[in-house]
């Protein structure tokens, strides 16, 4: 892949998990609200993780989409603010993108189970 | 126009927040996953991380954690709207909506909490 059109791919996956996140997000803030009330526990947060196999798979595409647009938003910062570009920056950031990623399936598995 | 007179502007503060709150967000999310880990140790593990969350520095920074998820959220909103929609006048007033949009949502995480 030529790097204009690497710099295209991510620009683009940049946008559409930005889209995907919004609506994640959102949910996930309403949630929160809904969760605090009364006070956290470790029962209420697993019998809702537990209730629908929905809520795992919710959370399993936010922790995957969360991954790709926070690796390529620090990658630009890094470029931008850092002057840290080229193949080791790039590698850099790919092993932290998948470092966020299984970090975060672990959690969804931890509370799925 | 001086660079200071640049800087000095709704657009740049946006600009600032969104990489901010990028940034911190990015290095919370390791924290969280490695929180909601703990599930795989036992629902008490998890029960004792969530009355640790209970000190008021800890509430304090959650609550600054939401307020930044809110930030980020709106301020993303807005730049896919700058980057996709065609422009429109209403458009200039989107970075005071997303900071309306980030306060309200620490005020009501504030309430619930």
């Amino acid at each position: 892949m030529t790097t204009a059109r690497a710099e295209l791919v991510l620009w683009a996956a940049q946008r559409v998990t930005a889209v995907f996140l919004a609506g994640f997000v959102l949910v996930h803030l309403v949630t929160i609200v809904y969760a605090v009330r009364g006070g956290l526990t470790a029962a209420a947060i697993l019998a809702r993780t537990h209730a629908s196999i929905a809520w795992p798979a919710f959370y399993a595409l936010f922790v995957l989409a969360a991954a790709v647009h926070g690796a390529i938003g620090l990658r630009t910062i890094a470029a931008e603010w850092l002057g840290w570009r080229g193949r080791g920056a790039d590698l850099s950031i790919a092993a932290i993108g998948l470092a966020l990623a299984v970090l975060g399936l672990r959690a969804v598995a931890a509370v799925a189970a | 126009m001086t660079i200071g007179r640049t800087r000095n502007h709704p657009a740049y503060w946006a600009f600032l927040v969104h990489r901010i709150s990028g940034i911190a967000l990015a290095l919370f999310l390791p924290a969280h996953f490695l929180a909601l880990g703990t599930a795989l140790e036992g629902e008490a593990r998890l029960e004792g991380f969530l009355r640790w969350t209970e000190q008021p520095w800890v509430i304090a920074a959650e609550w600054g954690l939401v307020c930044l998820l809110a930030a980020h959220l709106a301020g993303g909103l807005r730049l896919l709207a700058l980057e996709f929609l065609p422009w429109r006048e209403w458009q200039k007033a989107l970075a005071a909506v997303a900071a309306g949009f980030a306060l309200l949502a620490g005020l009501v995480f504030a309430l619930a909490r």
